[in-house]
């Protein structure tokens, strides 16, 4: 993956928050405070402006951008920690110009590490880290088994969104929903749904 | 003097604790709101606790109050020698960690008394 690939996926991922705002509002209307879909479109038509004007030239600079400018402009929890994740994986690019499914497996790695440090976050809470954690083991089992790119990607957007719908039966013990205690089951943890469309996003560039 | 930054989701909720908070422990000690969106919206907003710790800062350290949710996640972005959370609960540990502040105690004595009033009982 190169930086015009990287460009995609972050247009990709506006585009699909923009379309999915409404769902993702709705889920957190049933557990949290009713913004999430709205903020994460504010965080990314933000982005998208950003990369419109002038695109960075490598990609880690590009990933940076994407989690500063997240930082700035989300307003809720999901700003901090996409934020957080996207300047992670873009300290661990740094200039590299193509990255292989290992370096992003690497780069997700210390990106969810940068999210669990600031939300303390642990599998089994209900939050998005209940999508990204499998992602993840998908992507790092593919390159274990040494499958095609195209491949691994897609057995990482079909293990976010298994991990985000196993979110629903959960009780939440981190982030706003954890405060409904028992009420908090039998919905989807939205952090956990935008994370398993940023994965489709990924999927959807890389299979075109 | 340790300043001290209030941290909500809620740009009123944030004033009116700083206000109450002032009354009580003084109106020397450095102390600033950061509350709601830039637009004045409910949420959190990273540039305006920036310039909330830039306008208390005297050089003796920052104590940030957050009150839940992403008030947390957007105060651990600012966290680091000078700067440090309180794990509070909102107004007691404000009024806490003014009046320790108002008494010219360190960064760490602050904290410590912001932190006492976990145990405050009501009746």
């Amino acid at each position: 993956m190169n930086t015009a690939c990287f460009a995609a996926w972050i247009e990709e991922i506006a585009r699909t928050v923009h379309a999915e705002k409404d769902r993702l509002t709705r889920l957190d209307a049933a557990i949290g405070d009713a913004d999430h879909g709205a903020n994460l479109d504010r965080g990314f038509t933000a982005v998208s402006r950003v990369l419109a004007a002038k695109q960075p030239e490598t990609t880690g600079a590009m990933l940076t951008m994407v989690g500063s400018t997240l930082i700035r402009n989300v307003g809720g929890a999901s700003g901090p920690l996409y934020g957080m994740a996207f300047r992670q994986m873009g300290r661990v690019l740094g200039d590299t110009p193509d990255v292989s499914i290992a370096q992003l497996c690497t780069a997700l790695e210390a990106g969810l590490a940068g999210i669990q440090k600031l939300g303390a976050a642990t599998e089994g809470d209900k939050t998005l880290v209940d999508a990204l954690a499998p992602a993840i083991q998908a992507l790092a089992q593919s390159v274990q088994d040494g499958v095609k790119p195209e491949e691994a990607i897609s057995a990482a957007a079909a293990a976010a969104l298994a991990g985000a719908e196993a979110t629903i039966p959960m009780l939440a013990h981190k982030g706003r929903a954890s405060y409904l205690g028992p009420r908090s089951v039998g919905h989807e943890d939205p952090g956990a749904a935008s994370t398993a469309l940023i994965f489709a996003a990924l999927h959807a560039v890389t299979t075109r | 003097m340790v300043g001290i930054v209030l941290i909500s989701h809620s740009g009123p909720l944030a004033a009116e604790v700083a206000a109450l908070a002032a009354q009580i422990g003084g109106q020397d000690v450095p102390l600033a709101a950061a509350g709601g969106t830039e637009d004045g919206g409910l949420g959190t907003s990273p540039s305006l606790v920036e310039a909330a710790i830039k306008h208390v800062d005297r050089g003796d350290g920052v104590i940030l109050i957050p009150d839940l949710g992403s008030s947390v996640l957007t105060a651990r972005l600012f966290v680091g020698p000078d700067v440090m959370i309180a794990d509070v609960p909102f107004v007691e540990g404000t009024i806490a960690a003014v009046v320790s502040a108002g008494a010219d105690m360190s960064l760490k004595n602050v904290l410590a008394a912001a932190m006492e009033s976990r145990s405050f009982r009501k009746f």
